[in-house]
């Protein structure tokens, strides 16, 4: 690694070691020297982020997505920020519930958050209570199966069950269909 | 008709709750769909407006008439059939989405690229984003009823075309930049046809200045028109040519350099005044600094040595537990590939980070509020948001 690389370890050691003061830090995951992953409980998130944005210049919210470990029983939720001027990259996740899966909203600390809610309440069925058009429908409409970005929810299955070959049409023989075109009556 | 407003962002009044005070039984307003298939619309997509007399007062962005769900197809396919789909996100520009994610792939994979390969990447991008600008300065002019720019653009752009096919084989879907590196080196005399095309490009570039950017009537619709405002940037997530009309050095090229470009010549294209002109100029200027980006790497790129790394077996490559996102800069703003992977042979998850999802959802909506409908085509390729990528 070189000076820089080191000197984006350093930073970003002062940076968790702020944030580890204020909540319980979970997994680490030091990805690159500017993208580390962390895992947070889920009431920590909005704190969290409420203190990398306003004392450590992560204002820049990059996405906003989930992952679906089905077998856990579990959703992954990251939340990943960008800090412009020192180049360096923080992905907040959290575990919740797959069943019950709901999570606090963050659209009143980033405007563009409650496009990034709708789409995981449309597609994930994670619940985001007060979020702006959270229950409006995003992409699909009249969509009534189970949310089609989890991963129980079987694509070819439903391509099956839903769209049908369309029957085809009766063939003809040229000879006899113009008999009987031209000769209703018989021949 | 009703109470004038001279502050026109006071109008239409909200309730307490934010939604509008206004009687949409009162005959005094309209609903107006914009879309899904309009010329003045980048793309099929649809904005479903609330007008009263020929001002907005209400904007609703409707998504969806492209869907496919790419995300989830990516799931399930294997690292090397993903491919196909990854380059089918944007059109115009698919040689981002290629580049995101084998960069993620290799990572994740811990693939080293060989030299060669960097140096050609950075070019197949750079000609992608003149691609892209080209074919938005058509729709540009366009949305202000100028139809000739467009041709000319589409002239020059078609001749980048016939450099993308000689390189890839392909014109539009290139599929060119693979993990490992790249398919082909460059082909004998590409560099001759190259310059040839950039010569060109610069030659319309001069005449789409004098006829789009020094027209009267183009001038009059869009300078101090639609502004992004610089506070906007961080809640709303404004990245590219868009933040950078107003006056904000964001440039992923620059601030986290991929690939060779920090042994290139290279600086942030900046605009003070954040309206439709100071973006479409931005974006000007952009063309001609990839042109010369090109001419760079054209020069400096070495001519040996091997332009893929050894992979494993394609077909049964498994990839270690993990997760990534990688990032770049293309003509629209930060691209992103956010890829989770489980140990198996299928990605867990996929997640595009399109530019045109936070520019064409919140931020169009706020937008298009106060604004005289005739303007709203206008604005919307102002922001140059392709639907695909918000809806993957």
């Amino acid at each position: 690694m070189g000076h820089a690389g080191l000197q984006l370890v350093m930073a970003m050691d002062a940076i968790l070691k702020n944030l580890s003061a204020r909540c319980a830090l979970g997994e680490l995951d030091k990805r690159r020297a500017d993208l580390w992953f962390v895992t947070v409980d889920p009431a920590h998130v909005r704190p969290a982020l409420a203190h990398l944005r306003d004392n450590e210049g992560f204002t820049h919210l990059v996405l906003l997505t989930a992952v679906d470990w089905m077998e856990e029983g579990r959703f992954q939720l990251t939340y990943l920020l960008h800090n412009r001027a020192a180049a360096l990259d923080v992905g907040l996740r959290c575990f919740i519930d797959r069943e019950t899966a709901t999570m606090e909203s963050i659209h009143d600390m980033w405007a563009t958050a409650a496009t990034y809610q709708r789409e995981l309440k449309e597609m994930f069925g994670i619940d985001f209570p007060g979020s702006p058009g959270v229950d409006d429908e995003f992409i699909l409409e009249g969509w009534a199966e189970i949310p089609p970005y989890r991963r129980d929810f079987d694509t070819l299955a439903y391509a099956e069950a839903t769209y049908t070959n369309r029957p085809g049409r009766a063939s003809e023989d040229p000879e006899e269909y113009m008999q009987r075109k031209l000769y209703p009556e018989g021949a | 008709m009703f109470d004038y407003h001279p502050d026109r962002t006071q109008y239409p009044a909200k309730r307490e709750d934010g939604s509008l005070d206004i009687d949409l039984t009162s005959g005094k307003y309209l609903k107006l769909w914009h879309g899904p298939q309009h010329p003045g619309i980048t793309g099929n997509m649809s904005v479903e407006l609330t007008v009263c007399g020929d001002e907005v007062v209400q904007a609703k962005t409707h998504v969806g008439y492209l869907h496919r769900g790419f995300e989830k197809l990516m799931e399930r396919r294997s690292f090397i059939q993903v491919f196909p789909i990854v380059c089918r996100v944007c059109v115009p520009e698919p040689d981002f989405n290629e580049y995101c994610y084998a960069a993620a792939i290799e990572e994740l994979a811990g693939l080293e690229i060989p030299e060669q390969a960097r140096w050609i990447r950075a070019m197949v991008l750079e000609m992608g984003r003149i691609n892209s600008y080209l074919m938005y300065m058509g729709g540009q002019a366009g949305a202000f009823g100028m139809a000739m720019p467009g041709q000319w653009t589409t002239y020059v752009r078609d001749l980048m075309l016939d450099r993308f096919e000689e390189l890839t084989g392909a014109r539009i879907y290139h599929m060119y930049i693979m993990p490992g590196g790249v398919r082909g080196k460059l082909p004998e005399g590409f560099e001759q046809r190259m310059e040839e095309t950039l010569r060109e490009i610069e030659r319309v570039m001069k005449d789409v200045w004098e006829v789009m950017f020094c027209n009267a009537v183009f001038k009059k619709r869009t300078v101090g028109q639609a502004v992004i405002q610089p506070e906007w940037i961080e809640p709303y997530g404004v990245t590219g040519p868009n933040a950078r009309a107003c006056g904000r050095p964001n440039d992923v090229r620059l601030d986290q350099p991929y690939l060779v470009y920090p042994e290139l010549e290279l600086e942030a294209i900046t605009g003070q005044d954040g309206d439709i002109y100071t973006r479409a100029d931005v974006r000007r200027r952009d063309i001609l600094q990839s042109v010369d980006l090109i001419r760079q790497i054209l020069i400096k790129m070495p001519r040996s040595g091997p332009v893929m790394a050894k992979l494993p077996n394609v077909l049964h490559w498994k990839i270690p537990h993990g997760e990534t996102y990688i990032r770049g800069e293309c003509s629209r703003g930060e691209y992103g590939y956010y890829v989770v992977t489980d140990g198996s042979g299928y990605p867990r998850r996929i997640n595009v980070r399109g530019p045109s999802y936070t520019h064409a959802v919140a931020l169009l909506e706020m937008m298009m509020v106060n604004l005289n409908i005739s303007d709203v085509a206008g604005l919307m390729v102002s922001l140059h948001t392709y639907p695909p990528e918000v809806e993957r």
